[in-house]
């Protein structure tokens, strides 16, 4: 994976520390153009990996990467599913409901003659399609590595259902011959619960930041576990959704042994190239210092 | 650890299953769900006992505790059958369609010396206890006006498919969505006890209402505007937003941040003149296990705290809720004529 991975909360009005700038954000990239024309500075920069929610507005963006030249080498890294979107629909048509609404098309006649007896028979079947479902708006694209969202990987690994967690293991292996990955606010246990499972050396997707924002069980815990390397590690929320001062926020996490790629989201070319100039020169510090040890 | 059962999993519930599943406290022993597509998931890949009738699991696993999660219009009943059984109830919000039941179950649970906790989470957000504890310090002087405000998409079209379009049994964004806000006018400001000018509107649902603007006057006398809307896609989400005006500054919270603006410096509280924010980041508690919001988790573990140390005040009682559920008919029945 890439030291510098770029990041797609602020295209889609997610913002941690402030609704406000999060409608901001949100109405500043209205368009797919906005979104892309951002994509273009981050292309320029020289970063090649952007990580990206399964958002529908993924579909229109999707279509204008292929397009473009500058993105042969481009990688997407996939996270599924973006929660809200059935989470609103369960509320507004029940389980059962959603799962025949988000469906691809082919499925909907075996649905009818089979109903729930079909689906009842294999869930990590009905979660295979749902994958696939959700995959194809990046036909095309190179996604390497395909992640599911810290929501589902957290609510299964409470629910103790780890047998999806390796279900998604098998089948993007298999099916898209990628690397599967997993996002979680809950990094130390995620890692546990995947070891004993048989699975080694995942790559995980965790928030990471010098003030230990959502950094479940605490940051003491989970320096330990990091520095342990027994994990292929995503630092994410570096920035503690901007409560951190950016050169302290890069630190930290750059410093640090045991983390294989910075994850960052920024709208504007001036704070993309000061967080990769950032990052890059703390990288430069540490390599330095490894050599002389 | 505490022996915890958990009745419907639906959105809520089953995010609660987590959060109990993962603690430590807690050794999660049965779930109960009405829907065998969701128990047939349970049996499949889970190591819970599976029961789709309430009173077997509670006659039948020796629980300590209960998780109630299932449609408002159940709530009665099982609140009632796990108390007299000498349960420790959590049940999800709205507590009662029926306040004066929900009141006789206050009483109960209290009679019966038994933890009793009502989903109301925003009590546990950080944001929320910090506006609380500024406006007992007094930062902004005398309050004298609040706007309470909920909006996110979740009707966005005509469509009436599950028990949340159904006025009987607890649909509608006045159950949904306002108890929340009202239950943190509550918790923040003090009782609501009157309402006027009540506008019940719907907007896409045929049968219950979409949105609800309203005035409400407190317990001190105290008036201010509840203005809430489940319709309403310009939020990604539900927000939650409180504004108290007070003759010597405004406070204005929400889930993410707290802004400050006070008219004088006030060192005590350590406060700039004008305005100061406050993050999430640095408000929110940290928690051992987090999905969705730390609050979710935090709320448990005040449950569980609360069992262990036979506590049975709590601060979001079955009587809190009660409150709530009192508010919402009296907006029902100041808004009957303006649909």
């Amino acid at each position: 994976m890439d030291r510098v991975i770029f990041g797609d909360n602020q295209f889609f009005g997610i913002n941690h520390s402030s609704d406000e700038k999060a409608r901001a954000q949100a109405i500043k990239f209205k368009t797919n153009e906005a979104v892309k024309a951002v994509l273009d500075i981050v292309v320029e920069e020289g970063i090649n990996t952007f990580m990206c929610t399964t958002h529908d507005r993924m579909i229109g963006i999707g279509e204008m990467i292929r397009r473009d030249k500058r993105y042969l080498d481009f990688k997407i890294y996939p996270c599924m599913p973006y929660a809200h979107k059935y989470a609103n629909a369960v509320t507004e048509l029940g389980i059962m409901g959603t799962i025949k609404h988000y469906l691809p098309g082919n499925i909907i006649s075996t649905l009818t003659k089979g109903g729930l007896a079909f689906v009842k028979k294999d869930f990590i079947s009905m979660m295979e399609l749902m994958v696939d479902a959700e995959m194809k708006m990046f036909r095309e694209i190179s996604t390497p590595v395909i992640f599911i969202q810290n929501v589902i990987t957290d609510l299964l690994l409470g629910l103790g259902m780890t047998d999806f967690l390796v279900g998604f293991h098998n089948y993007i292996r298999e099916r898209y011959n990628a690397e599967p990955g997993y996002i979680t606010m809950n990094l130390p246990l995620l890692l546990d619960t995947l070891e004993k499972a048989g699975i080694e050396n995942p790559i995980i997707c965790a928030s990471i930041n010098k003030a230990g924002f959502r950094m479940s069980g605490g940051k003491a815990n989970y320096e330990k576990v990091i520095a342990q390397k027994r994990c292929r590690l995503i630092a994410m929320q570096i920035f503690a959704a901007g409560t951190i001062p950016y050169k302290e926020a890069i630190e930290y996490v750059c410093e640090m042994d045991g983390i294989e790629s910075v994850l960052f989201g920024a709208s504007s070319r001036v704070n993309i190239k000061n967080s990769i100039e950032t990052i890059k020169t703390y990288n430069r510090v540490r390599e330095e210092r490894a050599a002389i040890e | 650890m505490i022996r915890t059962g958990i009745i419907g999993l639906g959105k809520m519930g089953i995010s609660h299953c987590a959060i109990l599943g993962a603690h430590q406290d807690i050794n999660l022993v049965a779930v109960c769900d009405a829907s065998s597509l969701v128990l047939e998931a349970f049996k499949k890949h889970s190591k819970y006992q599976c029961f789709s009738d309430y009173k077997r699991m509670i006659d039948s696993t020796e629980l300590d505790a209960i998780v109630i999660a299932s449609p408002t219009r159940f709530h009665d009943e099982m609140v009632s059958y796990a108390l007299e059984k000498g349960l420790h109830v959590f049940c999800e919000k709205p507590f009662s369609l029926e306040y004066a039941k929900g009141k006789e179950l206050a009483k109960r649970a209290k009679q019966l010396n038994l933890v009793n906790q009502v989903g109301y989470h925003n009590r546990f957000i950080g944001t929320f206890i910090e506006m609380k504890r500024l406006l007992k310090g007094g930062v902004i002087g005398p309050v004298y006006h609040f706007l309470a405000e909920s909006y996110g998409p979740v009707v966005l079209k005509e469509s009436n498919s599950t028990w949340r379009s159904k006025p009987a049994e607890g649909g509608g964004c006045l159950y949904d969505y306002a108890s929340h806000t009202i239950d943190l006018v509550n918790f923040l400001l003090g009782r609501p006890v009157k309402v006027s000018g009540t506008q019940l509107k719907m907007v896409f649902s045929k049968n219950v209402e979409d949105a609800v603007y309203a005035t409400l006057t407190l317990e001190s006398g105290i008036s201010g505007q509840l203005s809430v809307n489940w319709s309403d896609e310009t939020h990604r989400k539900m927000n939650t937003r409180i504004t108290a005006i007070g003759k010597r500054g405004q406070l204005i919270a929400d889930a993410t941040e707290l802004k400050i603006y006070v008219t004088a410096e006030n060192s005590t509280l350590n406060l700039e003149k004008g305005w100061t924010i406050k993050n999430i980041t640095e408000l929110a508690g940290n928690v051992n296990f987090y999905l969705r919001g730390e609050e979710y988790s935090a709320q448990i573990d005040y449950f569980i705290n609360a069992i262990k140390s036979k506590s049975v005040e709590n601060k979001s009682s079955f009587e809190n809720a009660c409150q709530t559920d009192q508010l919402i008919s009296m907006l029902q029945a100041d808004g009957a004529g303006n649909y």
